[in-house]
């Protein structure tokens, strides 16, 4: 049954693959085109802040801007690494 | 009213200059007077396709700078008395085009010519920005894979926001989108982006479909461009794609796969 199974056995067609990581990285780059020009120097110099106190990569801040209406709203989201390294790194600053 | 028209794509070797050569011989071989123009500076590749390599004097730069008049340095091909090429330089010097001394060239085209077909090298840097800089027109070549979806996906942004027209806020270019290399078996097994797809992905009007096929390597060989063969699919599908491009209504066709005899199912050739 298993040579069966084998021969009649249904792959995800390559082509459909493609489609979809096409789909998922196309909305990605639309959404990083059309927000406003100072996002990605907004996002670097967040992160540099961000980081003479705790190591994260560039990776770990979100910055998102939303229109409502008549107002905008800017998000933004840092993913802070566990608390043992974050207190480690000011310490050894200090020495 | 001269059409400028930039054959671009962001990736390299998808049929940007084969493209360039055969859509410019097709609108002189319908009457109008048209002049391809090779932005590659550095890797100069249209006179090879086109069959004039050994009548290269002068080049683009060569005008630009000064040093020759643009009709010292345009070729008449050897085939249409209405078809001009205008060589790229084969000078390293990435700077050598600049937007004024394009714009220049461009001007004085546009008096003499209908058509003035750019054709763009690959990329995102200087060379390819001044291709479509004053584009009106643009044809975005595309192969059903990855890599060339995404890429003419990010050159369409470039010629949303850093063209002339788009930067001056007047009507934007117009974007044609032109899918080579095109394997409708491949496409049935379902190891080919289709049509639909790539439509669907870019989301610009398909204005035409070049099958993959032989004859466009034997073409580029022989240094005659693929539609003045009309044995050929591809040079019928480029045939077809300038009349759509010069407003015909041309049903799209080569999309159907090949039928297989018994005795080639059989041996797989």
């Amino acid at each position: 049954m298993a040579l069966l199974d084998y021969l009649l056995r249904k792959r995800k067609k390559s082509a459909s693959v493609a489609k979809e990581r096409l789909q998922i990285i196309l909305a990605r780059e639309h959404a990083d085109r059309s927000g406003p020009d100072y996002l990605p120097n907004l996002k670097k110099d967040i992160l540099a802040v961000v980081e003479k106190y705790v190591t994260i990569d560039y990776d770990q801040i979100q910055v998102t801007l939303d229109s409502q209406e008549n107002y905008e709203i800017l998000e933004l989201n840092i993913t802070l690494p566990d608390t043992t390294s974050t207190t480690a790194k000011p310490q050894r600053q200090a020495i | 009213m001269a059409k400028v028209i930039v054959v671009t794509s962001g990736k390299g070797g998808v049929g940007k200059t084969t493209t360039s050569a055969s859509v410019s011989t097709g609108f002189a071989k319908r009457g109008h007077k048209t002049v391809v123009i090779d932005f590659d500076v550095g890797l100069r590749n249209l006179d090879l396709i086109m069959g004039c390599e050994r009548r290269v004097v002068y080049d683009f730069v060569n005008v630009i700078q000064g040093e020759a008049t643009l009709k010292q340095a345009l070729i008449k091909d050897k085939r249409l008395a209405n078809l001009e090429i205008l060589p790229a330089s084969q000078t390293r010097d990435k700077e050598a085009l600049t937007l004024e001394g394009v714009e220049k060239v461009i001007n004085q085209l546009r008096e003499t010519h209908e058509y003035i077909i750019c054709d763009s090298p690959a990329g995102i840097e200087t060379g390819a920005i001044m291709a479509l800089y004053f584009a009106d027109e643009a044809i975005v070549v595309t192969n059903p894979e990855v890599s060339s979806v995404r890429d003419s996906d990010r050159i369409l942004g470039i010629l949303q926001s850093k063209s002339k027209r788009a930067i001056a806020g007047q009507e934007p270019v117009k974007e044609h989108l032109l899918i080579t290399r095109y394997s409708p078996t491949r496409v049935q097994e379902g190891e080919m982006l289709s049509i639909e797809d790539i439509q669907e992905l870019l989301g610009i009007p398909l204005m035409g479909v070049i099958p993959e096929s032989t004859s466009v390597l034997q073409a580029s060989n022989a240094g005659v461009p693929v539609i003045h063969d009309d044995m050929s699919i591809s040079g019928l599908a480029y045939q077809d794609f300038v009349a759509r491009l010069l407003g015909e209504d041309v049903p799209l066709r080569f999309l159907d796969p090949e039928k297989k005899s018994f005795l080639k199912r059989l041996f797989g050739t």
